[in-house]
């Protein structure tokens, strides 16, 4: 209701400043008329014009009357007037002719619209990058060579071969598959995107083990030729372990020419291995990992917005605030900022809200709408009187399924007071018809029989709320999606099906109670764990957000790590942003800071948490309504290579030290040497730290800045440098920077000879070992969550195996925790760099504002209440994932004390693992009762003999 | 005895995985036997066993739990 969505639109000009813009829209017409259109498809079916389906890149076609795929939101078809057969050459009108609902609108104009805003955020995205200019790759020219859009789409099931993976030369199933990385990335050579795109390293690796569910039998060959594996996203290590335990062979190598195979089938590849040897190698489909690059609308938009771009033409931004441009109320997320996966799109993009929000603080809530209903009446004691509508929805179901006789049927069942039949069940005036039906006859449930739930019982609740009856009294029978479309050769048997459904709807339906939708009063207070930048930053978010921040630090000081740290990944000097950051939050009137605090307990769930805080020894209550953990991490002390032992080896933090105090003694250093991975990707932390690449290669070109003579060698396994970082790479092998590459099983040895510090490494393309006597060994010492069991103890909240904080959903819900009301921000969730950092507490911030804004917070009503069949057995309490269920003490009718469960609903998801547990009936979920679902089990088997 | 014989077969979907798989495959005009009848469930942990035992007991041929 509060989301205005302007499809077919660009921007074509801006004025104005911060609170206060005048954007005009372009709005190209779609020919359609979004109000009638019901999405049936029949426009498509009938549209004659072919023509290349660009969402899956021409491998197929689409008609010109059209929607981009199945789940495209809005969910209402278009017309292409650059193909439309009326629309350019003036006959046809097929799709008006069929259109059930009137819905084609030739006559559909340009319009424009002008908007007036506070601020405006761009996301307009990347483009793939297009492989056709490298000859050598032969894509466009050789058959089966595509790109990894292309073979995406081949591999989906909703592609062009419905998932049956076949490669586009003679459509037969490729048995062996190469993957060639950094198409179009780290490259300044054939292109000039010398920058990572940080993504493709991973989707080549998930659709090398995607097509092995996609393919028939064993025996497919799937082979990475990669520079570096980038795998430094949270648990991404281990899926390229687990890929090259199923058999992904990785290859390190870039492969320099493909040819066609015999018959123009397949592939021949020439490729150098890292020892020199030069291989032939044929396959049968090669797929190019193509990059990210901005896209030209990205260009337009800066240039309308007079945004400052970076050297590949990527928003730029400032380490310390990533989602803001150069104008103020203008803010960016998503790849137009820099290459990113979706965790980090989709964290940045409620960074950009947190920005545009705070911006526009003192105008919350002037423009924002809701619905108000007549009061509900109660239906208790009422006889049942259920109310079928039976859709016809054009002919969508009508055309297969025979509604009169359906709706005859329907009458003849119990409860039923009145069938009505409507051509289209969903539109304005059906709606107002149902409601007068529905007071007319008294009805006090109702079934729908036409399509989905999961797209309209919103719509058919409101119209029962507008009726002044419970929303939950209305069910809805699938005859649509999951009958008249799915089985459309067989229509006396789908008309059958339709009858079970809605028998099946009636029954369900009518001992369907009314369900309240809970409320919990919010605290309006957030308590943020955790006093370095995350925590300081989520603390300053909520707090120039006017909410009552908490923020808790177990040490005597402000700053976490990042005292610690000279540079961000730009280069821009941290300390006086830190001091800043620290100076206002310990003078924001809205934050409270508690110093040598610790939490020790925690009860309550989102809206109103109780805590007992201990402040300096003392004890203290708080209450609050949401909580930010950033409980921060730490570099760990290694283990191995001499350290502790030789003053001469020394990690990250401790080089950042000697730069900050030792400038003179660093520069006297004739070598120096790096070790990365130091206890992190091995057995004890299979993960990577992923900020260490960039450090060692941003601290080596540091030393050679100060010493150019000096010899600076990095031994890595992979160098991580992703997105822009990859020009530091670049810059500090143009210094002169030697990096060698070692592996696991050949680590390079580190010992004393006399008063020599020295390092032995296996050269790959010496194939020697190589001496190294240095002055200074330095080393990428992984990176650990600080201990966060007590809290994952009290909040009941996870952590992964590695000990860092479990957001919901990594890519759905990265900044919230899967208990509501919990957030998660920096080091403790995983290893990051400051921009991330910054990034994800804004997020954090504003995912909690979102519950922090409502004085009163509505919940689902669909949760699982115990009934007094209960005897507290508890089998339920250990099954419930969310802990919603605790054991109680109940004062029976006879005085004596029971023992019964009792269900947080602020907890509960409504599950129902507590349900089906229950031995007696003690627990059951609203809505889904087990009388409920029995009695659409025997309803559904009532015919059958 | 020449008819031939078509199973009945109950299912119960999950609102969040299968029951909007079996959308989408509307969606797509894929098409499939008539044979189950779907029961909406918020997740296919809430199928208690006995629900199970009761679909046999009416006669299912069947029952298939999609999460």
């Amino acid at each position: 209701m509060n989301v205005n969505l302007l499809t077919l639109s660009e921007v074509v000009d801006v004025s104005g400043e911060i609170g206060n813009f005048s954007v005009k829209v372009k709005q190209h017409p779609r020919y359609i008329d979004m109000e009638k259109c019901i999405a049936c498809g029949l426009c498509a079916q009938k549209c004659p014009r072919k023509v290349d389906d660009e969402f899956n890149l021409g491998l197929n076609q689409r008609t010109s009357a059209y929607i981009k795929y199945g789940q495209a939101v809005p969910l209402k078809y278009a017309i292409d007037g650059e193909t439309c057969i009326y629309l350019t050459r003036g006959k046809c009108k097929a799709c008006e002719k069929f259109c059930p609902t009137s819905a084609i609108n030739f006559e559909d104009q340009e319009q424009i619209i002008d908007l007036q805003v506070g601020a405006v955020i761009l996301s307009p995205g990347f483009k793939p990058f297009d492989p056709s200019g490298f000859d050598f790759y032969g894509y466009r020219k050789i058959p089966d060579v595509v790109t990894s859009l292309e073979y995406e789409r081949l591999l989906s099931s909703s592609g062009p071969c419905m998932g049956h993976l076949v490669r586009p030369s003679d459509h037969k199933e490729p048995r062996s598959i190469a993957w060639i990385q950094c198409v179009g990335s780290r490259s300044t050579n054939r292109c000039e995107n010398g920058y990572c795109s940080s993504v493709c390293c991973m989707y080549a690796i998930k659709e090398a083990l995607v097509t092995a569910e996609h393919t028939s039998g064993d025996g497919v060959r799937q082979t990475i030729f990669y520079m570096d594996i980038r795998s430094h996203g949270k648990d991404f290590d281990r899926f390229y372990e687990d890929a090259k335990a199923k058999g992904v062979r990785f290859i390190k190598a870039r492969p320099h020419t493909i040819e066609a195979g015999k018959d123009n089938c397949g592939v021949t590849m020439r490729y150098a291995c890292e020892d020199g040897k030069i291989m032939i190698e044929n396959f049968d489909l090669a797929v190019l990992s193509i990059g990210l690059e901005p896209t030209a609308d990205g260009k337009r938009l800066s240039d309308l917005f007079q945004l400052n771009l970076n050297q590949y033409r990527f928003a730029k931004t400032s380490d310390f605030s990533p989602a803001c441009t150069n104008r103020p109320g203008i803010y960016v997320a998503g790849a137009f900022q820099t290459p990113k996966a979706i965790p980090r799109a989709v964290t940045e993009a409620s960074s950009a809200a947190q920005e545009a929000a705070t911006a526009l603080i003192h105008a919350r809530g002037d423009l924002t709408r809701s619905k108000t209903y007549p009061a509900e009446r109660g239906i208790e004691g009422q006889e049942v009187r259920v109310g079928v509508f039976v859709c016809s929805c054009g002919i969508n179901i009508a055309g297969i399924i025979n509604v009169d006789e359906v709706a005859r049927y329907a009458r003849t069942l119990p409860h039923v007071a009145l069938v009505e039949n409507n051509l289209f069940s969903c539109s304005a005036d059906t709606q107002e018809m149902m409601a007068k039906k529905i007071m007319e006859h008294s009805l006090n449930r109702i079934v729908i029989a036409a399509c989905t739930p999961r797209t309209h019982e919103t719509l058919f609740q409101e119209t029962l709320q507008e009726t002044g009856l419970n929303p939950y009294l209305v069910e809805m029978a699938n005859i649509r999606n999951q009958n008249a479309w799915v089985h459309q050769r067989e229509p006396e048997m789908a008309t059958r099906k339709a009858k079970d459904q809605v028998r099946m709807a009636v029954a369900k339906a009518a001992l369907s109670v009314p369900i309240e939708r809970t409320k919990v009063s919010v605290v309006p207070k957030a308590l943020v764990i955790g006093g370095g930048v995350a925590g300081m930053q989520a603390a300053l978010s909520l707090a120039d957000q006017n909410f009552q921040t908490v923020l808790l630090e177990k040490s005597d000081q402000l700053g976490g790590n990042a005292w610690k740290v000279n540079t961000t990944d730009q280069g821009e000097y941290i300390r006086p942003f830190l001091e800043k950051l620290i100076g206002r939050v310990e003078s924001h009137p809205a934050i409270e800071v508690l110093k040598n605090a610790r939490l020790t307990s925690a009860k309550g769930s989102v809206g109103s948490f109780t805590s007992e805080i201990q402040v300096n020894g003392a004890s203290r209550d708080l209450t609050y309504g949401v909580a930010v953990l950033a409980v921060g991490g730490r570099e760990t002390t290694p283990a191995e290579y001499l350290y502790g032992e030789d003053p001469r080896v020394v990690t990250h933090l401790e080089l950042d030290a000697l730069m900050r105090d030792d400038s003179a003694g660093l520069k006297k250093a004739k070598t120096t040497v790096f070790i990365q991975c130091v206890g992190s990707r091995d057995e004890r932390r299979p993960y990577c730290s992923r900020i260490c690449c960039t450090h060692s290669v941003k601290a080596a070109i540091h030393l050679k800045d100060l010493n150019p003579q000096m010899n600076v060698y990095v031994l890595y396994r992979d160098i991580r440098t992703y997105g822009e970082r990859e020009d530091l790479y670049r810059k500090a092998r143009d210094l002169g920077v030697i990096f060698i590459h070692y592996t696991p099983e050949q680590k390079p040895l580190v010992g004393r000879e006399g008063a020599d510090l020295t390092v032995e490494v296996f050269d790959p393309i010496l194939r020697l070992p190589v001496s190294i006597t240095t002055d200074r060994l330095v080393l990428a010492a992984a990176m650990e969550a600080n201990d966060s069991k007590d809290l994952v103890e009290l909040y009941k909240c996870a952590a992964n195996a590695d000990g860092f904080l479990n957001e919901a959903h990594p890519k759905l819900r990265p900044v919230d925790m899967a208990v509501d009301g919990l957030f998660v921000a920096g080091l403790c969730n995983y290893p990051k760099p400051l921009n991330e950092t910054i990034a994800q507490a804004k997020a954090a911030a504003a995912r909690a504002a979102v519950i922090l804004s409502q004085t009163e917070m509505t919940l689902d009503a669909i949760k699982s209440f115990v009934t007094d069949k209960c005897d507290g057995c508890a089998l339920c309490l250990d099954v419930c994932p969310y802990r919603a269920l605790t054991l109680t003490d109940y004062q029976a009718g006879d005085g004596r004390t029971h023992l019964r469960m009792a269900s947080d609903k602020a907890l509960c998801k409504g599950c129902g693992l507590c349900s089906a547990t229950c031995p007696k009936g003690g627990v059951y979920v609203h809505g889904f009762t087990m009388d409920q679902l029995r009695a659409q089990v025997i309803a559904a088997l009532e015919d059958v003999a | 005895m020449t008819e031939k014989f078509e199973p009945v077969i109950l299912g119960f979907l999950c609102n969040w995985c299968a029951y909007a798989g079996g959308d989408l495959a509307g969606v797509g005009r894929l098409q499939y036997p008539p044979n189950m009848r779907a029961v909406r469930v918020m997740c296919s942990g809430m199928v208690h066993p006995d629900i199970i035992l009761t679909a046999f007991n009416h006669g299912a041929d069947g029952v298939i739990l999609m999460g």
